[in-house]
């Protein structure tokens, strides 16, 4: 694969370096990202600490002291780093087929599991039972994980029950399953949240000790279906 | 072999220099806030500059020794005080059995670390230390220091002879900190990736205006209170990636500047970052404390971090050299 996608590469500050391909959340964008992104971890550029995807950008972190000694004089670290970097993105490279992970992650959408439910139906002319529905017949693709560990960013949703995040976060449950803009995505852990929450899974997102503590990666495929009260308290 | 808390702190918490590799999982690097300090409270005890040390806070933690125990505090300056005695931090200290290490009063400073020579005996999680309070991992039980607990310490058994019958021996050398090459208050910065949303206006206030830090301030993250910022823009920013240092524009016109615990991601416009060299200045400064930003260049943002490694490298070479002979002695 060549890099026929454009980028711009920027500081962010003195140890990290962003490549951005465009401000936007789009699925084939996001799956070049995280291409890109393989590609760059096996293209050992000096001084990287971590190789970081987000929707549309990677971040690489680096450690300016450890490469000080090989940039050349006139150089700075930073620029040294970011030809090396371009040098990576716009190297041949074969993509190996990697197969997308499906996972399928239950969710209880009943009453006390789904403080927001109601209200998001209102706001969208629509039954909670509809909500539900359109929420748990769709595919989505986890673009990149942050906020919180095991936090994954998913999406799209269905533009019907696309509603914005709420003006002031709450107190959220940990497993909650919420709804921003167009995005959904489940709380690993009790956090602060703006999202609205439709449902809960009994599922771990998030275990620290574990051997991987966190179940979903970015590029994965999650599929999320209805589970009752009785089966959520026995799973 | 242990160190015990006899009285609980405000949220002091085991740190080392983060944790690396991670954030594609939500899980970001934490560490110190300051990590100069928390190198040179190590080197004095002839640790690694890596190893894990406490991070305190004022009111500070106050610990009991249950064996002779060769330790430094660096950093902040909290008074520290050995069996009711004032005794200057910055070098290294010999405690007999069953000392008592309290901190009276803050000098200066906003942060102190506690290093003990040997380290401390802890597991780890994911190759790091650092107490990760969100996941309740790392560090101690991955929580804040209490009142009992009891920390094990990799003590070595050489000590107790040179201790044998006095209270504690403050040994005569310490880690000068590096002067500083230009004005403490304020600290330099890189324009970030949304810099250009700025308004004319808001971006000279940025640089000519005084900011306060406020008391919404944690390790997570600095809010400062200035005059508010406006952007020219309202496109939104897909969430991407954030830096120790960023300084966000939050949705009201305020700024942010995220520190040591900060979210690997955000979606708030980056108008700029501090540079790595300060990041030991901001973890030094209390709410209250007004702040000023400079523009740089990235030259003299790594000129100025090269320097302070520099300078670090040249402090444990010397001290290693003085302890190694006195604990020949």
């Amino acid at each position: 694969m060549s890099s026929t996608a454009s980028y711009q590469i920027f500081g962010l500050g003195d140890t990290a370096l962003v490549v951005d391909f465009g401000n936007r959340i789009d699925e084939d964008l996001n799956r070049r990202v995280i291409q890109y992104c393989r590609h760059l971890k096996t293209a050992a550029i000096p001084g990287t600490l971590e190789i970081v995807p987000a929707y549309s950008s990677i971040t690489l972190y680096y450690d300016p002291v450890a490469i000080s000694k090989s940039v050349p004089a006139g150089s700075t670290i930073q620029a040294w780093v970011k030809e090396k970097l371009t040098t990576a993105l716009e190297q041949e490279w074969e993509t190996t087929a990697t197969k997308e992970r499906q996972i399928r992650i239950p969710v209880c959408y009943e009453e006390g599991f789904a403080p927001d439910l109601a209200l998001l139906a209102a706001q969208r002319n629509l039954s909670s039972e509809e909500v539900i529905r359109i929420h748990s017949n769709h595919t989505y693709r986890v673009y990149m994980l942050g906020f919180l560990p095991g936090f994954t960013y998913m999406g799209k949703v269905d533009e019907a029950i696309a509603i914005p995040r709420k003006p002031q976060p709450v107190p959220v449950q940990p497993g909650s399953v919420g709804i921003a803009g167009r995005q959904t995505g489940v709380y690993p852990l009790a956090s602060p949240g703006g999202w609205y929450i439709i449902g809960r899974t009994p599922i771990k997102l998030f275990d620290g000790t574990r051997e991987n503590p966190v179940l979903l990666e970015p590029g994965d495929s999650v599929q999320f279906f209805s589970i009752s009260k009785d089966e959520f308290t026995d799973y | 072999m242990n160190l015990r808390i006899i009285k609980a702190g405000v949220q002091d918490t085991i740190q080392d220099m983060g944790r690396i590799g991670w954030q594609h999982l939500g899980i970001n690097p934490g560490g110190a806030m300051d990590k100069v300090a928390a190198a040179m409270a190590n080197i004095l005890v002839g640790n690694a500059p890596r190893e894990a040390v406490i991070e305190m806070n004022f009111p500070a933690s106050e610990f009991f020794f249950e064996q002779p125990a060769l330790v430094a505090v660096s950093g902040a300056d909290f008074s520290m005080h050995v069996n009711g005695e004032e005794i200057a931090s910055d070098h290294p200290v010999l405690l007999s059995k069953f000392s008592i290490l309290q901190f009276h009063r803050i000098n200066k400073g906003a942060r102190a670390y506690l290093a003990v020579h040997g380290g401390f005996d802890l597991q780890g999680w994911l190759n790091s230390c650092s107490t990760h309070l969100k996941a309740a991992m790392g560090g101690f039980q991955g929580r804040a220091l209490e009142k009992d607990d009891e920390i094990p310490m990799r003590l070595r058994k050489e000590l107790c002879p040179m201790i044998s019958n006095k209270e504690y021996i403050v040994l005569p050398w310490k880690t000068e900190p590096e002067l500083p090459e230009s004005d403490p208050a304020t600290v330099f910065i890189l324009p970030g990736n949304e810099w250009e949303r700025l308004e004319g206006q808001s971006k000279n206030i940025l640089v000519d205006h005084s900011f306060v830090i406020t008391h919404q301030s944690d390790r997570m993250g600095y809010q400062l209170k200035g005059e508010k910022l406006m952007t020219n823009q309202q496109e939104e920013v897909v969430s991407s990636a954030v830096n120790f240092g960023t300084l966000q524009l939050l949705p009201d016109g305020q700024l942010i500047v995220l520190m040591a615990d900060h979210q690997t991601a955000g979606g708030y416009p980056r108008v700029a970052h501090v540079i790595s060299a300060h990041h030991s200045r901001l973890a030094q400064m209390k709410p209250g404390q007004m702040i000023r930003f400079q523009f740089t260049d990235i030259q003299v943002a790594e000129d100025l971090l090269l320097r302070q490694q520099k300078h670090l490298l040249q402090l444990q070479n010397a001290c290693h050299l003085k302890l190694d002979n006195f604990l020949k002695q």
